[in-house]
């Protein structure tokens, strides 16, 4: 049992460790040359774009069942007119990030621990290295751009779509008059909820995507390993998602309220 | 960084650069170290992978590492690229010693070697002439013209010119390893190291990559090392050299002098067993290598 408890410890520590060398790197390769633009470019379009259809559903479905949700508890207090308020301020603050987080974890941290690891597989990224790429810059920089300035920017269009399906319950189901919903939603936003909405994206993106590379980097035991490194990386990125988002709500509730 | 002359004591080595004569320059490039590896060992946890393994490639030479499954072949292959770092001993390259340089400093060393990995190693998401050229398109600023027209000539070299636009999913084995070679000699290495290049071929298949090895070594002054453990590959390589003929070339039967130039190293259990040439391997009396040769 100690033995086990030791061995455990270790590769814990190990994989602590081998995250924190990674994150080192990526920054350090972030800022130097060479600079794979294209691949920056290409990353941006396969996460940003590449999650778009993903992210517009998720979000148009949350504001929808919110609208619908709040509308029966806020009818026992006579408030339904206020059902915008509620809306705007759960999604922009709380649900349009970690629900974006959570859908890009299952899409863009499983791509990226499954394509990374079956190149680590089939010696693809010993190739890179051997053809004198270094595999950070080359496939680790790129991904990490794009999660840390696409999330933020697919949130914002959840926010959206979320708050649009919230209007079309609140005004065809609920019977709100369409003015004093989006009114409601104005009113129920404070410049810090903003801060607080943005803010996220960014720590969010950063963790799925450093999470899917040193997974995938990682992987081992042929495509038994990359069917767990995909596992592990969905797994990992998703608690991380939950984990960050609250330890980064109470440090902006500290800073911004 | 310290420099490597030959198989000096440790501690001893240095470069000596003297150039004279055209004559001069042409002996001593002959018997010139590129690669050298001393008393080199390394372990993965409990498993001793490579025990004290030392030998020296001349340029223009080849040296064939043959040797069971798991017995550390590919992995030297590893630890003379710089992808693994050995637990004792020292690797020269170029008179470079690697094992002591960080990344940024390997990838220099490795601008002048090309390694054809087992099953290829192939980019999937790019094409064959986008494999063929990465390097010249990715890690130099040669312009895109000259790329093109290297990349058509390395795939002209391997037969493979009416490839150039189809995916590695689209080509056979032979196809795949052929590639690989063209990718690997695109920068003009003077080193390439062939790990397993001709595992799982047919035979004829085998002696198309078999003659890419030669002609890279005869025609292009190429060392080699190749690790593998298809004997017959093997011998074909280090008893044939490629001649230059008017419209192309002939693999012909070597001369003596160029089959004492392709050395033979059995590795058993991560130890160096048996080093010398074609002639001396088929007539040792060492149990392990008669067991292995029938």
């Amino acid at each position: 049992m100690l033995q086990f408890l030791d061995a455990w410890l270790k590769s814990a520590v190990l994989e602590v460790q081998e995250y924190v060398r990674l994150q080192i790197a990526t920054i350090r390769s972030a800022v130097s040359r060479p600079f794979y633009f294209h691949d920056v470019v290409e990353q941006f379009e396969q996460i940003g774009i590449g999650s778009l259809t993903v992210v517009l559903l998720t979000g148009f479905f949350t504001g929808a069942v919110l609208a619908l949700q709040t509308g029966i508890t806020l009818d026992q207090f006579g408030a339904r007119p206020f059902v915008g308020r509620l809306i705007s301020a759960s999604m922009v603050k709380e649900l349009g990030p970690v629900l974006t987080g959570l859908m890009l974890a299952g899409r863009i941290g499983s791509g990226i621990a499954a394509e990374l690891g079956s190149m680590v597989v089939t010696d693809q990224i010993n190739a890179l290295r051997a053809l004198g790429t270094d595999p950070v810059r080359k496939l680790v920089v790129p991904r990490v751009l794009a999660g840390f300035f696409m999330a933020p920017v697919l949130t914002v269009i959840s926010n959206t779509v979320g708050i649009l399906g919230g209007w079309l319950i609140a005004v065809f189901q609920l019977r709100v008059a369409s003015s004093l919903y989006w009114t409601s939603i104005v009113d129920g936003l404070y410049i810090s909820d903003a801060w607080m909405g943005i803010i996220k994206p960014f720590c969010l993106g950063y963790v799925i995507v450093t999470i899917g590379c040193h997974v995938g980097l990682r992987t081992k035991g042929g495509t038994q390993g990359v069917g767990r490194a995909t596992t592990n990386a969905v797994v990992a990125s998703s608690v991380a998602v939950i984990a960050v988002d609250f330890f980064v709500t109470r440090l902006l509730i500290t800073l911004l309220y | 960084m310290q420099k490597a002359a030959g198989n000096e004591p440790r501690g001893q080595r240095s470069m000596v650069v003297e150039p004279s004569s055209a004559a001069t320059l042409a002996m001593r490039d002959a018997t010139e170290p590129v690669v050298v590896v001393d008393k080199v060992s390394l372990a993965f946890d409990e498993k001793v992978v490579l025990k004290e393994v030392s030998f020296t490639l001349l340029r223009g030479h080849t040296k064939v590492i043959l040797g069971a499954s798991g017995s550390g072949k590919s992995t030297i292959l590893k630890l003379i690229l710089g992808l693994l770092k050995p637990d004792a001993g020292a690797i020269f390259v170029n008179g470079d010693r690697i094992d002591t340089m960080n990344e940024l400093e390997l990838m220099k060393t490795r601008a002048d070697i090309g390694m054809v990995f087992q099953e290829g190693a192939l980019f999937d998401s790019l094409s064959v002439a986008e494999n063929v050229g990465y390097k010249l398109y990715e890690e130099t600023d040669l312009p895109l013209d000259e790329v093109r027209a290297r990349v058509e000539e390395v795939l002209g070299f391997v037969g493979l010119s009416d490839y150039v636009e189809r995916r590695p999913s689209e080509l056979s084995g032979g196809q795949r390893r052929r590639v690989a070679i063209a990718r690997a000699m695109a920068a003009k290495p003077g080193i390439l190291l062939y790990d397993e290049a001709t595992t799982g071929l047919d035979p004829i298949t085998a002696i198309t990559v078999d003659e890419e090895m030669i002609k890279l070594r005869d025609l292009e002054n190429v060392s080699s090392i190749i690790v593998t453990h298809q004997l017959r590959d093997a011998f074909f390589v280090a008893t044939r050299e490629a001649e230059r003929r008017d419209r192309g070339y002939d693999i012909v039967a070597a001369d003596a002098q160029k089959s004492d130039e392709a050395e033979f190293i059995m590795l058993k259990e991560g130890v160096v067993s048996f080093e010398g040439n074609a002639a001396e391997l088929r007539s040792s009396n060492d149990p392990y290598l008669k067991s292995f040769l029938s």
